[in-house]
C-alpha cells in the first residue's frame, strides 16, 4: 500500500543542508515572497499558516490592492462589477504574514537578500518568486507598452487597463470593428483571449449588433476551440472572424495613431484594438538570474524549486514547468507544493510527493459556462499531464448553467484560499 | 458500521453485464419493503403524485432531480445537472446510503444496508418503470457483479499530515468556511461518508468530471489520509 508514497523529503533536505536555513543559530528561518498574486499570496498564506509561526514570512507586493485577471473578462461582459475583482492583504497580514507594499528591484543570490525600490534590504533563507508576466518588447510590430497601451490596451494585467478596454468597447461607433491581436504561446490563461472575445461579443450584441470582431492569431489552434466556435456560432452568429496563422493571422502590424490593423497585408480601420503581446516571466525573475533564454524560469517538477538556484522557488506564470497552463488555478496548486517543500527544508516537517491540478472555466454567454481541466504529476523531465477532461459541444443548458455557477464557487474558493 | 456496508454496496456495482436478463430481486418482498420504508413519503403506481418525496413511476432512466414541480434540494438538482441518472447501479447506491451519493439530499432516510433487500425493492420499483427487461442489453435489467472489496481497504489508517497536504488541493474550490455557492461544502462532512463518496467518484458512479478526476488518482491510502485529516477538524 505504501508504494506510491515514498517520502522524498529526506533526500531533498540532505541536498540543501549546504545552505544552512539560518545564519543566526537562534533566529527563525526567513522566507521572502515576491508577488502577492495567485502563486505568491497562496504560498505566503500556507507557509505562515502551516508552520504555525516557525517561519518568518514576508510578502513583497507592488500594489496595495490585487485585481484578479480571472473573471476580469466577466467584468468586460457586464457579469461582474470591478470591485468584485479586488482584494486587499489585510487578512494575510492578520494571519502572520508581514506584507510590504513596494516593488522588489534587486536580488543578491549570493548574499541572499532582496532590495526594494524604497531601499530596504530583506535577508532570506528561501525566496519565492511569483511575479506573473511581463510583455516582450517588439512582439507586435507597431505597438509598445510605454507609448500605446492607452490607445490599444492589453488588459492582460487586470486593473485600469481592463477598465479602459471596457470603456472603449462600450463607446464603439455603430457597426465598427473590434480587433484582438492574440498572443503566441506560451502565455497566461490559454482560453483567456477567447473568453474575452465571447464577452465583448455579448456586450456588442446588446449595444451594437452590427459591429464586427476580428481576431488575428499567430497560432493555428487554441484552447477549447470547438467549444468557443460553437458558442460564437450559437450566440453571436456572423459577428466573430478568427484569422489563424495559416491565413496570415501571425503576420500583423498595428498603427495605433491611425487606429488601423494590418493583417497579412490587408488594412482594417478599427474602433477598438486589444493587443495582447508575447510574454515572459515577470522581470524580477531575470534580475534574480533564474530565467532561461526563452525568458521563463525552469523549475524542478518535484518541488517548484528553481533549477538555477537551490534557495529560490518560482511559481505560477513565471515558471517553466511542463504541461500545466499558466493559470491562477495552476499557480495556487504549485504554491501549495512549494510551501510544503520549503517548510520541509526549513523546519524538517514531513514532505509528500507533489501533485498538481488545474481547471479553467470560461463563460460563452449568459449561463453558458464550459470548463477544461487536468491533473498532473512530476516526472524527471517536466510536470506531466496525467488525466484530463473538457466540456463537450452540444451539452444541455442545465449543465452549462451548473458549470457557470460552479465557476462562481471556484472564484470565491480560490480567492479565499489566496487571501484568507 | 453503516459505512462498511455502504462501501460494499458501492463496490459491487461494476457495470452492466450484457446479455443477461435475470431477475433483479424478489419484487413481492420489495412491495412489502416499500410499504414499510418508503410509502410514508413516496407514491408509486397508477395516479401517483408528488408528496413529501417525488412520485416514483418511471424512475429508471430518469435524470435525478427532474420530476416536474417537485422542489428538490440544491444537491439533488446539482447531481441531476451534472448527469446523475437513475439506473440499477445508481439507485442501489442511493438507497444504500442516500447522503453518501447525494450529500445534501432532503430524503431523510438512513439507508437500506442489506443488498438482498435493496435488490427486492429495486425489483419492485422496476415494475413501475418502462419494462425493457426482456431486451437483454437494456441497462436497468442488467445485474450487478459480485462484491469485490478487500477488507484491508476499510482497515487502512490514514496519515493526517498527508491528509492535510492532500486537502489543500480541495480547498482551491471548496471553501474552508463551509459556504456552498456553486460548489458544495465539504466542511464538517462525516469521515465515513467522505470515504464512500470518494470511492463513488473514483468508480465514476457519482457524476462530475472534476471530482472523478480528482478522486480517480487518490489511492485507498490517500482517501484514508484525507478522511483522517477531516476527522481532526471541528
Ligand atoms: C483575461 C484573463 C483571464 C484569466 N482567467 C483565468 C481563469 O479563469 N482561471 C485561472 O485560473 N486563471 C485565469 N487567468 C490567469 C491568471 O490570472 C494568472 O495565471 C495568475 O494570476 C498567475 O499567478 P501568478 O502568481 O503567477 O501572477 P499574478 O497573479 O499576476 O501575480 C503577480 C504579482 O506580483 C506582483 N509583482 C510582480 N513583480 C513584482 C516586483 N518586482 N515586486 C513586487 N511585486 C511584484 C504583481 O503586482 C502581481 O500582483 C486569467 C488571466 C487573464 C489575463
Amino acid at each position: 500500500m505504501l508504494n506510491r508514497r515514498h517520502f522524498i523529503g529526506t533526500g531533498i533536505v540532505a541536498g540543501t543542508l549546504l545552505t544552512a536555513p539560518s545564519v543566526w543559530g537562534q533566529a527563525k528561518p526567513k522566507v521572502v515572497v515576491i508577488g502577492g498574486g495567485a502563486g505568491g499570496a497562496t504560498a505566503a498564506r500556507y507557509l505562515a499558516k502551516d508552520s504555525g509561526g516557525a517561519i518568518e514570512v514576508t510578502l513583497v507586493e507592488a500594489n496595495p490592492i490585487y485585481t484578479t485577471c480571472f473573471f476580469s473578462n466577466l467584468y468586460l461582459g457586464g457579469f461582474r462589477d470591478f470591485e468584485s475583482l479586488q482584494h486587499n492583504y489585510d487578512k494575510l497580514a492578520g494571519g502572520g504574514v508581514t506584507v510590504i507594499n513596494d516593488t522588489a528591484t534587486g536580488v543578491d543570490a549570493a548574499a541572499r537578500t532582496v532590495t526594494l525600490a524604497a531601499g530596504q534590504v530583506l535577508p532570506y533563507d528561501r525566496l519565492v518568486l511569483s511575479p506573473g508576466i511581463d510583455f516582450r518588447d517588439g512582439s507586435v510590430p507597431g505597438w509598445s507598452l510605454e507609448q500605446h497601451a492607452e490607445i490599444m490596451p492589453h488588459a492582460y494585467k487586470a486593473g485600469p487597463q481592463t477598465q479602459l478596454l471596457k470603456k472603449m468597447v462600450e463607446e464603439m461607433p455603430e457597426g465598427s470593428v473590434f480587433a484582438m491581436i492574440a498572443p503566441p504561446n506560451p502565455y497566461r490563461c490559454p482560453p483567456g483571449p477567447y473568453e474575452r472575445i465571447s464577452m465583448v461579443a455579448h456586450v456588442l450584441k446588446q449595444k451594437n449588433p452590427t459591429a464586427k470582431i476580428l481576431v488575428a492569431d499567430p497560432k493555428d489552434k487554441f484552447s477549447k476551440q470547438a467549444l468557443f466556435e460553437e458558442g460564437w456560432q450559437k450566440h453571436y452568429p456572423g459577428m466573430v472572424e478568427w484569422i489563424g496563422s495559416e491565413f496570415g493571422g501571425g503576420n500583423v502590424e498595428v498603427r495605433p495613431e491611425a487606429m488601423e490593423v494590418v493583417i497579412d497585408g490587408e488594412v482594417t480601420k478599427v474602433a477598438c484594438c486589444n493587443v495582447i503581446p508575447g510574454q515572459m516571466a515577470g522581470k524580477i525573475a531575470a534580475i534574480a538570474g533564474v530565467t532561461d533564454d526563452k525568458g521563463w524560469a525552469p523549475v524542478d517538477p518535484f518541488s517548484m524549486k528553481s533549477k538555477a538556484d537551490p534557495n529560490i522557488w518560482v511559481l505560477g506564470d513565471a515558471s517553466a514547468q511542463g504541461d500545466m497552463p499558466k493559470s491562477g488555478f495552476s499557480a495556487n496548486s504549485q504554491a501549495k507544493v512549494a510551501a510544503m517543500m520549503i517548510r520541509g527544508e526549513l523546519t524538517g516537517s514531513k514532505t509528500f510527493p507533489a501533485r498538481y491540478s488545474n481547471t479553467c472555466w470560461s463563460l460563452l454567454d449568459t449561463d453558458d459556462g464550459v470548463k477544461i481541466g487536468a491533473s498532473y504529476e512530476p516526472t524527471e523531465e517536466k510536470i506531466a499531464s496525467v488525466e484530463s477532461f473538457v466540456s463537450q459541444t452540444g451539452e444541455d443548458a442545465a449543465l452549462r448553467k451548473a458549470t457557470y455557477e460552479e465557476s462562481l464557487g471556484w472564484y470565491a474558493g480560490i480567492t479565499a484560499d489566496m487571501f484568507g | 458500521m453503516n459505512c462498511r456496508l455502504a462501501l460494499v454496496a458501492l463496490c459491487l456495482v461494476l457495470g452492466p453485464v450484457p446479455g443477461t436478463a435475470e431477475q433483479i430481486g424478489d419484487a413481492e418482498q420489495g412491495a412489502t419493503i416499500f410499504a414499510s420504508q418508503c410509502k410514508a413519503c413516496h407514491q408509486i403506481g397508477e395516479g401517483a403524485k408528488n408528496r413529501v418525496g417525488p412520485q416514483l413511476n418511471r424512475i429508471f432512466g430518469r435524470r435525478a432531480g427532474s420530476v416536474p414541480e417537485f422542489n428538490y434540494s440544491k444537491s439533488m438538482e446539482r447531481m441531476g445537472s451534472d448527469g446523475l441518472t437513475w439506473t440499477l447501479t445508481t439507485l442501489d447506491a442511493y438507497i444504500a446510503n442516500p447522503k453518501a451519493l447525494v450529500s445534501g439530499t432532503r430524503m431523510n432516510y438512513r439507508g437500506l444496508p442489506d443488498p438482498a433487500e435493496r435488490a427486492a425493492l429495486l425489483a419492485f420499483l422496476r415494475e413501475w418503470s418502462d419494462r425493457p427487461q426482456d431486451i437483454p442489453e437494456s441497462e436497468p435489467t442488467a445485474l450487478k457483479t459480485d462484491p469485490d472489496l478487500s477488507p484491508e481497504i476499510l482497515a487502512i489508517k490514514g496519515d493526517p499530515d498527508y491528509g492535510e497536504y492532500l486537502a489543500s488541493e480541495c480547498q482551491t474550490c471548496h471553501q474552508a468556511d463551509g459556504s456552498d455557492q456553486g460548489i458544495p461544502s465539504i466542511t464538517g462532512w462525516p469521515a465515513e461518508d467522505f470515504v464512500v463518496a470518494m470511492h463513488a467518484y473514483k468508480q465514476k458512479l457519482r457524476p462530475h468530471p472534476v471530482m472523478q478526476m480528482m478522486a480517480g488518482r487518490l489511492n485507498e491510502e490517500e482517501i484514508a489520509a484525507l478522511a483522517a485529516y477531516f476527522a481532526t477538524l471541528e
